[in-house]
């Protein structure tokens, strides 16, 4: 059988409009000019971290947010709104297991993430759930009424 | 002659090709065994197979199929399934292998044969 494999690439990187990319090196850049030289060997925002990939999806009545966030524990997931933006952080913990032995690959990404995106309409912050299933963090937001799209009836008059 | 009929019809092939993700993984050793553990976001029991062939394990897994509709206003997720071959160590008994999965982090068990634990042996008089 030949089958294509591909390595998963992480899409967050790339979706990123490349100025936007542009401008947080630039920050990064400008940030190693001004910082004393003891903090040069601290990595700093643009290097580091995790990104795990986000969608957000809007149908009539809802907006819908996904992120794969492969196994964690749900007290290690928070999630928030506030002004319009939604905040996803955690943290994935490596757990001490490869003490007594050697390691082989170590691919998988740990330690802390922060994702947060605005919204385009407004949300009934109350009436938000989230749910996490097989790694994927679902969070379903309701419109506010004025969002919802209206049909206004047209008079002959 | 018709020569291009065969490159053609490779070509239909090729287009209905399954694409797949690699997973990242980490691979430890232990006394007792290897441990392999993969992250396939949105894969649960059902959508995983792990196949053994002679000395090849091959990780299949394959994605819930999203739930919701409505249209994207951003999409980072590539949705691919995924699929993952591994060569093993010739010291790992392959009857015992066992895996696992829980909240899309795949853990397989390695246990390496009996015969090439360390052992001692104890002196009789």
């Amino acid at each position: 059988m030949n089958m294509k494999l591909i390595r998963y690439t992480r899409p967050d990187l790339w979706s990123v409009s490349p100025f936007e990319q542009m401008n947080t090196l630039r920050d990064e850049i400008n940030r190693l000019f001004e910082m004393p030289f003891g903090e040069l060997s601290r990595p700093g925002e643009f290097f580091t971290g995790w990104a795990p990939a986000l969608d957000l999806r809007e149908d009539k009545d809802h907006l819908v947010a996904t992120v794969e966030l492969p196994g964690l524990k749900k007290e290690d997931i928070e999630v928030s709104v506030h002004e319009g933006v939604l905040s996803v952080s955690g943290e994935r913990s490596q757990e001490k297991k490869s003490e007594s032995g050697e390691t082989y690959r170590s691919e998988r990404f740990y330690g802390r993430f922060h994702r947060t995106l605005s919204l385009s309409k407004p949300v009934k912050v109350e009436a938000i759930k989230a749910a996490y299933k097989d790694g994927i963090l679902t969070i379903t937001m309701p419109k506010t009424e004025e969002a919802k799209p209206k049909q206004i009836a047209v008079n002959v008059g | 002659m018709n020569t291009l009929t065969p490159v053609e019809k490779n070509r239909e092939v090729a287009k209905a090709e399954p694409c797949y993700a690699a997973p990242d993984v980490d691979v430890f050793e232990t006394k007792d065994e290897y441990v392999l553990e993969a992250d396939m976001p949105g894969v649960n029991k059902a959508g995983l197979e792990i196949l053994l062939e002679g000395n090849e394990l091959t990780l299949t897994g394959r994605r819930q199929p999203a739930s919701g509709e409505g249209t994207f206003l951003h999409h980072e997720t590539a949705r691919h399934d995924f699929r993952r071959t591994f060569v093993l160590d010739p010291v790992i008994d392959a009857a015992r292998i066992s895996a696992q999965i829980e909240q899309g982090e795949l853990r397989v068990r390695l246990p390496k044969a009996e015969m090439v634990k360390s052992r001692r042996v104890a002196v009789t008089d």
